[in-house]
């Protein structure tokens, strides 16, 4: 990925350059789509909307703040230590995110149960951290978080909207498909709940996406 | 016939370039090799090129599968009259097979050539015949009791994600026939878990005849209630099951058409049968159960075995393609599939799971076959060169 180096005196808070950097990462640069980050997260934890959307909300939480932190730290961060450092900004701002799911949203959070510690284990945020954060200012680093972590959580949210509504025709846990559909025979797929499916609905949505959009296709 | 040929070369400008129905072309090209061999053979794909079209390879295997087809439509017609206690006539009862499995049939492939043809449209290839094959093969190993949409579902699952995801025919790496089942499998338990798989609707006035239940060979081994059938009804194929895996018989007269024409691998079959063999034996001599100790040969006759071995394993796009390693996929499917069905408590049958399995590991087995082969000879030069030093 190139690099940006935001040299430039004066920039306007939402710059093209500023407003690429949220929407690219979530078309065109998406972590799930395009750099196959964070796979782990979404084949677990995407059986059920409700569960998908506050893991999405945290990580979009965690993501930013630790952009932001790790961007105001980059001078005094020593290089060699700077692997550890970032762990533990990510770590502290997740078990921050921990307890207020526990506090707030208590089933949802049992759902999720080890996923949330495992956001410190997601690769896009120690990827940012380190491509991004690391070498610019606070503000578009923010925007660089924030950016991917919603590019994560749309493909997040995707997946387990087909999954929920396939797999036990729900979505948000609102029954979605109508009795009568049921009484004529429908019965929901149970693979849709297994964890292949979801790998297998990522790969369709990557097939989709390179189909639409051909630069995205290597020609080696 | 001339005059059909006459009428198919007055059709086809209005499919070219620039004629009328331009898009529709795959599919006029796809019927038209259909009956009449066209002037040029296939290009590119699975199998070592020669004067025949893929079409007609394919149909050899269209061939074989007869006789299980045969048998099976029959066996849906016995088992459901036997299930309700009613004496029919053998036409009957074939007719009673027939409507409830030209359905199947029809569905699968309706389904998977619309998805066929849809691919071959976007991306202007020849249409795959390979599903010519897959689309008899998907209702002969599914119950007859599976509903018709879910035949059509997994048919387009299995055609879409098993085969156009990789490239179409001869890229895939798992048996599209074997994925629409698994699909159906995984996705529908209570449709395929082996407990009743006659046609069991029963009209007004029916009622089962006492102690009956439908359960398979397997699941009847399985659980350890019911009657076991009688190794010649196995063999012959009147116990309940999937519709063209009951037989084993007229799956080795599909099995001779086969190795006869030189289609099937005579080297999977065999080293299927001698793995399950083997394995069978082995579970024999450390039994603790009824179904361990159950004798080696059973296991060749009951469920999808014979089936599997014959037509699953032998497709020769999914299979290993070196001689050594041909033995070792087929002796590693025979055995995998005895260890599945006896030792693991949540599958009744494991052909198909054990198919698929090897399936991913043929290219491997083939990679390390090649190797050794190349070692080999690597060897052998060094030895010459040695001596033409001395």
């Amino acid at each position: 990925m190139s690099e940006e180096k935001n040299t430039a005196p004066k920039e306007t808070l939402f710059s093209p350059r500023n407003k690429k950097l949220l929407s690219e990462p979530i078309g065109k640069e998406n972590p799930i789509t395009v750099q196959v980050l964070g796979i782990c997260s979404v084949l677990a934890i995407t059986v059920q909307v409700r569960a998908s959307l506050v893991m999405a909300i945290s990580v979009v939480a965690v993501m930013g703040f630790a952009n932001v932190i790790i961007s105001l730290l980059r001078h005094g961060i020593p290089p060699r230590i700077r692997i550890i450092v970032q762990l533990t900004v990510i770590a502290a701002l997740v078990i921050l995110v921990d307890q207020v799911l526990k506090a707030f949203v208590y089933d949802v959070s049992r759902q999720l149960s080890v996923f949330v510690g495992l956001i410190i284990t997601n690769c896009i945020i120690m990827g940012r951290l380190e491509a991004f954060a690391l070498n610019n200012k606070v503000w578009p680093s923010f925007l660089d978080g924030i950016g991917n972590a919603a590019g994560y959580g749309s493909i997040l949210l995707l997946v387990a909207a087909v999954r929920e509504l396939l797999g036990a025709g729900t979505l948000m846990g609102y029954q979605i498909i109508p009795n009568f559909m049921y009484q004529i025979g429908y019965v929901d797929n149970g693979l849709m709940i297994l964890p292949p499916m979801a790998l297998i609905t990522v790969g369709v949505i990557i097939w989709v996406h390179r189909h639409r959009d051909r630069s995205l296709v290597d020609v080696s | 016939m001339k005059a059909l040929i006459n009428l198919i070369e007055k059709l086809e400008p209005n499919f070219h370039k620039g004629g009328r129905f331009e898009k529709l072309y795959r599919t006029f090209e796809a019927f038209q090799t259909l009956l009449y061999v066209k002037g040029d053979v296939t290009r590119s794909g699975s199998h070592i090129r020669d004067a025949i079209d893929m079409k007609r390879t394919m149909f050899h295997v269209i061939i074989a599968l007869i006789p299980p087809l045969l048998f099976g439509i029959w066996n849906v017609g016995y088992q459901h009259y036997k299930a309700i206690g009613l004496e029919v006539d053998f036409i009957d009862q074939v007719i009673f097979g027939l409507t409830k499995v030209l359905p199947i049939i029809i569905v699968s492939y309706v389904s998977g050539l619309a998805v066929e043809f849809m691919f071959a449209s976007a991306r202007d290839h020849e249409v795959n015949e390979g599903f010519l094959v897959s689309g008899m093969l998907i209702p002969l190993v599914i119950p007859v009791t599976t509903p018709l949409w879910m035949v059509a579902v997994a048919t387009v699952f299995a055609v879409v994600i098993g085969k156009e995801v990789f490239g179409g025919t001869g890229m895939n790496i798992l048996n599209p026939a074997l994925l629409a089942r698994a699909f159906l499998f995984f996705a529908y338990p209570a449709y395929l878990s082996g407990e009743v798989w006659v046609y069991d609707a029963l009209q007004e006035g029916q009622q089962f005849v006492d102690g009956y239940s439908g359960a398979t060979a397997l699941a009847v081994m399985f659980s350890g209630e019911g009657n076991m059938p009688s190794d010649f009804d196995m063999f012959f194929g009147f116990i309940p099951g999937s519709i063209g895996e009951t037989s084993t018989f007229a799956i080795l007269l599909g099995a001779i058409v086969l190795v006869a024409t030189g289609i099937g691998s005579f080297k999977i079959m065999a080293s299927v049968f001698l793995g399950g063999l083997f394995m069978g034996w082995i579970l024999n001599i450390f039994a603790v159960n009824d179904f361990m100790a159950m004798p080696a040969y059973k296991h060749l006759i009951m469920g999808g075995f014979a089936f599997g071995a014959v037509y699953m394993a032998t497709d020769p796009v999914s299979a290993s393609q070196t001689n050594t390693g041909k033995y070792i996929y087929g002796i590693m499917i025979g055995v995998l599939t005895v260890l599945i069905r006896v030792l693991n408590p949540a599958y009744p049958e494991g052909m198909m799971l054990a198919i698929l399995f090897m399936n991913v590991f043929a290219p491997l087995i083939d990679h390390y076959v090649v190797e050794a082969n190349i070692k080999k000879r690597l060897k052998r030069m060094k030895k010459v060169r040695i001596q033409t030093q001395v």
